[in-house]
């Protein structure tokens, strides 16, 4: 019974919508899983590969003699890298980079393939000869040299001998920007790069069997201090894991958007279904079958549209992935296997929690139509649809949410977010409709028509005009108010705000930089100094990355600080607790920012203990200070009045503008001081927005889906009024309406749901826009007409078109079917 | 004229070679047992259904000549519908259902005649609620006060009192017959009801698609 029914139905037009919905739904959730399931296999299957090693100590500082002694004892191999940024220059041009000295036996796994002249790579198991160096492709690029180059590096002089094709440290890129140059340990002394100050990361790497490695943690494991910490294949690059997990997590609400519009498109299909077989259901009932075989003749039908399509949308999900991963193969540089099967067994599995939560209600409703409605027309479904139906589909979405997010917190946050954003453009809508429908009272037949249909069934509009908004505002969202925003930014820079940053500047070199400076005219530039601390306790209380829950805390407390010292506050700071020193002798104090102060739970009168190297410091904190991080001047967490900290050694930073056609100048300073560190905000800033660029366009691409599922909203909500639409137009033709005049009165209807579709879409883009410049981006924002003109017209144009293509049969209906029908 | 549908593999044929005059200011009853063709013939007369064969001749128009926009204009132009079900708009208030038929003409004072035919059918107080707030009974007021709105020439009724209790019948049929009388309209009335049949003045009995019988009274009812 139930396979003949089918077929029937199926032609009907609900199930195709519902089908399609699940498609879609399906589509969306599973190419986001098979994305993320590549990712991740390939970080657990390559994470030796990645990490080079089995297990590796990293440190701030060179590793002690106890530990390597332990590694030597317990490990089967062991090697040693040193990694740090430097300038490195080749004739004019110098280059940013990041230097890796690697000894014999790196890599312990993985493979480091290095190609020569004629370009065929081979495996390597250590750096290169004394007097050689390897630069990866981005560094030969950027510095316009090939193998062969003469290449500065420090106070000597290297030949580039090779190209580093594979690298397992390097092999993902995530958040990675830095070029690379590889050279031998034994040349590291020459070219006198480290000095105090310097930020350098040593490794120490082991492979050996996973007893002996554990005997190996048991053994170091107390003498781990700060700034230290073990990393093994468990936790290989967990910068990277976290970086995929937050970028999965924000793909899959990007996507959850279509499934909760396809979910809708799902309510209002399966309530017409319903609608539809309530004659059925009363026949079966009253040749005598039980409610439970009414209902199941129908969820059988349904279920196995669910299968189907579930399985259509993650064949789609799988072909729409390989897209997903092109657009982000910038970021993600390594080679993705194959996906499992598991992401399509999960979107089948969300496709199913939606028909059960949306298209269920309606269905079990069916089992209720009383048996005397083949007497009795006016006996019909039970009435309305219960609360226990909306509780059903607000249980499904929340499922889907919580699966997506895996965090109770954030789903709710989600959640609420929702159901916020719901209420809010539904009010928005209705508002929107009642108006246009009171306008258009005055208007002539073809738009009072129309406009009387809308408002007549108004919570069906509104549901359109949501649908259609949010697909058209997620779009826009990232086109359009993007672009505004990063001009609004832009032009809060004042033209002449630094865009270099000089670092590492030694004691000994500080006149001549600034002497240097001056005679370029970079005037503006002063020299801060700046000695680095590691923070040990608060108030006596020892602290470490383990005491904060806060991912930034841990961060913050993991690394070391920058102390600085200074008569007054930097230009742009603001006291915001406490005071800042004045008189001629202030006491040893420190003024701290804010938002550090925050994630670490500083308060004004704390006490704060700093190492430096290897001494004690402790100083409470009078002040909290506001900064100005966008001002691109140079700035400290921690500053304390002069006195405290000039015995420490110190390097000395400065930042200023220098205009694009003199970044010679750069180079020439490279030269005489080799040991700088030039920093290129402007070159860094264009390598977040390709970053950035890189994934919007992934999230442009998932919000596609969500403009299809609320087309698949308009398509049901035509649907659910297919047959009063059909009779509406059988009663205007047999009173002498051309097809013309109907035609104009549904144009009228759908240009209003597109046009109040745009306008809400508009709303929302601008809205979210001003919000994020005032609260994120701190720039005044106005909101350019190119929302407002793109927003009305893709939706006016793109529901008049879907709508007349979605009403064809009602324009040209026979009259004769008001008789029929009567 | 003869009309045959299609039903799969075999042809129905719902009126079997049925011919007749009517002439201006005639009333007319199309009376028979259920499914002898009497709507499919109202549908014929009206221009909403085109015959397989033959030839319907509406107000001196050829209605095989017209293409259905052609014949709706005919329809806006010379006819009025009651139907069994009302039949009314439910986005469209009492009043705008009226004005409905005058506006598709282009008719310069739609609301001016349609409140006055409202009045007529006394509905006035009404003239602003939605269908689904009047009764039957008031819901065929509106449609009669919509099908006299054009004026036509020809009104069409079919079954205007089957969904409607026994008193309430009477009443709308009394309104009907009235209107048509004051304004000289030809009435055509498909109806299985022997009274309401009896108060015309010439009757057509169709069985099994044929017609069987042309009634005609010696006096006008």
């Amino acid at each position: 019974m139930g396979a003949r029914l089918l077929a029937r139905d199926f032609r009907a037009g609900e199930l195709r919508v519902m089908a399609l919905s699940i498609v879609l739904a399906v589509a969306s959730f599973t190419t986001v899983a098979f994305f993320a399931d590549r990712v991740k296999s390939a970080l657990t299957q390559e994470a030796s590969q990645l990490l080079g090693a089995d297990l590796v100590v990293v440190s701030d500082r060179p590793i002690g003699d106890d530990v390597r002694s332990a590694a030597t004892r317990l490990a089967r191999a062991t090697t040693e890298t040193v990694r740090f940024p430097s300038m490195v220059s080749a004739g004019d041009a110098s280059l940013l980079v990041e230097i890796k000295a690697i000894s014999t036996g790196y890599p312990l796994a993985g493979r480091l393939r290095i190609a020569g002249a004629d370009g065929t790579a081979v495996d390597r198991r250590a750096g290169p000869p004394s007097g050689k160096v390897w630069l990866d492709e981005r560094a030969m690029a950027r510095l316009g040299v090939g193998i062969g180059a003469q290449l500065a590096v420090g106070e000597k002089t290297f030949l580039v001998s090779g190209r580093t094709a594979e690298d397992p440290e390097a092999a993902i890129g995530f958040l990675n920007m830095m070029p690379r140059l590889l050279l031998d340990a034994g040349d590291l002394e020459a070219t006198k790069l480290i000095q105090p100050g310097s930020r350098v990361t040593y490794r120490l790497m082991l492979a050996g069997t996973p007893e002996r490695l554990g005997a190996f943690r048991e053994a170091v494991w107390k003498g781990i201090g700060p700034g230290q910490r073990l990393e093994d294949v468990r936790d290989a690059r967990p910068e990277i894991r976290s970086a995929l997990e937050r970028a999965e997590r924000f793909l899959g609400l990007a996507s959850l958007l279509s499934v909760v519009l396809a979910a809708v498109a799902v309510a209002l299909a399966a309530r017409r279904y319903a609608q539809r077989h309530v004659d059925n259901c009363a026949v079966l009932r009253a040749l005598g079958a039980s409610r439970a075989y009414t209902v199941a003749v129908h969820a059988w039908q349904i279920g196995l549209v669910g299968l189907v399509a579930g399985c259509a949308g993650a064949a789609i999900g799988f072909g729409a992935q390989a897209g997903l991963a092109s657009l982000l193969a910038p970021i993600v540089q390594v080679p993705l296997p194959l996906p499992g099967i598991e992401p399509a067994l999960q979107g089948i599995a969300a496709g199913f929690v939606m028909l059960l939560g949306f298209a269920l209600p309606p269905l079990a409703a069916l089992g209720r139509v009383p048996a005397l409605r083949v007497l009795r027309r006016d006996v019909g479904m039970p009435a309305g649809i219960s609360w226990a139906g909306y509780a059903a589909g607000f249980g499904a979405v929340a499922a889907l949410v919580y699966w997506h997010t895996r965090d109770a917190r954030m789903a709710s946050i989600v959640l609420g977010g929702i159901v916020a954003a719901g209420v809010v453009s539904g009010l928005v809508a209705a508002v929107l409709v009642r108006v246009a429908a009171a306008a258009g009272r005055r208007a002539g037949f073809a738009w009072r028509f129309g406009l009387a249909n809308l408002s007549r069934r108004t919570v069906a509009t509104v549901v359109q005009v949501v649908a259609l908004g949010v697909g058209l505002l997620a779009l826009m969202l990232l086109s359009i108010t993007r672009g505004d925003l990063l001009d609004s930014w832009r032009q809060s820079l004042p033209p002449d705000a630094p865009n270099r940053f000089l670092v590492n500047i030694q004691p000994d070199q500080a006149e001549a930089v600034q002497a240097f400076l001056a005679t370029e005219g970079l005037t503006q530039a002063k020299l801060f100094p700046m000695v680095r601390a590691r923070l040990t306790d608060i108030n006596g209380k020892k602290i470490s990355s383990a005491s904060f829950t806060e991912d930034r805390a841990r961060r913050l407390v993991d690394r070391e600080f920058n102390l600085s010292w200074s008569e007054r506050p930097q230009v742009d700071n603001v006291i915001e607790q406490g005071e800042w020193w004045s008189g001629p002798k202030p006491a040893g104090q420190f003024s701290m920012e804010k938002g550090i102060a925050d994630s670490l739970g500083i308060r004004v009168g704390d006490v704060l203990g700093y190492d430096v190297a290897g001494q004690r410091l402790e100083a409470p904190v009078t002040s909290l200070r506001k900064v100005e991080w966008d001002s691109f001047r140079v700035n400290f967490f921690v500053v304390s009045p002069p006195g405290l900290l000039e015995t420490y050694p110190a390097t000395y930073v400065t930042s200023f503008h220098l205009p694009t056609e003199r970044s010679a100048v750069m180079d020439q300073l490279v030269k005489r001081f080799p040991n700088l560190l030039v920093i290129d905000v402007a070159a860094i800033l264009q390598q977040v927005q390709l970053m950035m660029g890189h994934v919007v366009r992934a999230v442009e691409y998932l919000f596609l889906f969500s403009l299809l599922a609320g087309l698949l909203v308009l398509f049901a909500a035509l649907q659910s009024t297919h047959d009063e639409r059909l009779r509406e137009a059988a009663i205007l033709r047999t009173l002498g309406a051309a097809s013309r005049q109907i035609a104009k009165a549904h144009a009228a209807e759908f240009l209003l749901v597109g046009t109040l579709a745009g306008i809400f879409a508009a709303l929302g883009a601008s809205g979210i826009g001003l919000l994020l410049a005032r609260e994120v981006l701190n720039v005044p924002y106005t909101v350019g007409a190119g929302v407002w003109i793109v927003g009305i017209l893709a939706g006016a144009i793109g529901v008049l078109v879907a709508g007349q293509l979605g009403t064809r049969q009602a324009v040209h209906v026979s009259p004769v079917e008001a008789l029929r029908r009567g | 004229m003869t009309k045959q549908v299609g039903t799969g593999d075999s042809v129905l044929t719902i009126l079997d070679a049925v011919s007749f005059d009517i002439a201006e200011g005639e009333s007319v009853a199309v009376v028979g047992a259920s499914g002898s063709g009497k709507t499919t013939l109202l549908g014929l007369l009206a221009g909403l259904d085109l015959p397989s064969a033959g030839e319907v001749t509406l107000a001196g128009q050829g209605l095989n000549a017209l293409d259905e926009d052609g014949r709706a204009a005919l329809r806006g132009a010379t006819v009025g519908f009651v139907f069994q079900s009302f039949q009314l708009l439910a986005s469209l208030t009492a009043l705008e259902n009226v004005m409905l038929p005058l506006e598709l003409a282009g008719h310069a004072e739609p609301r001016a005649t349609a409140m006055e035919l409202l009045r007529r059918v006394g509905l006035e107080a009404r003239v602003q609620h939605y269908p689904r707030q009047l009764s039957g009974g008031e819901q065929q007021r509106v449609a009669i006060a919509r099908a006299f709105s054009g004026p036509p020439r020809i009104l069409f009724a079919d079954e205007p009192t089957g969904n409607l209790d026994a008193a309430t019948g009477r009443e709308i049929a009394d309104l009907m017959f009235d209107l048509n009388r004051e304004r000289g309209t030809t009435l055509i009335l498909v109806t299985h009801d022997e009274g309401l049949s009896h108060r015309c003045a010439r009757r057509l009995r169709l069985a099994g698609g044929r017609l069987i019988a042309d009634e005609r009274d010696r006096a006008a009812a």
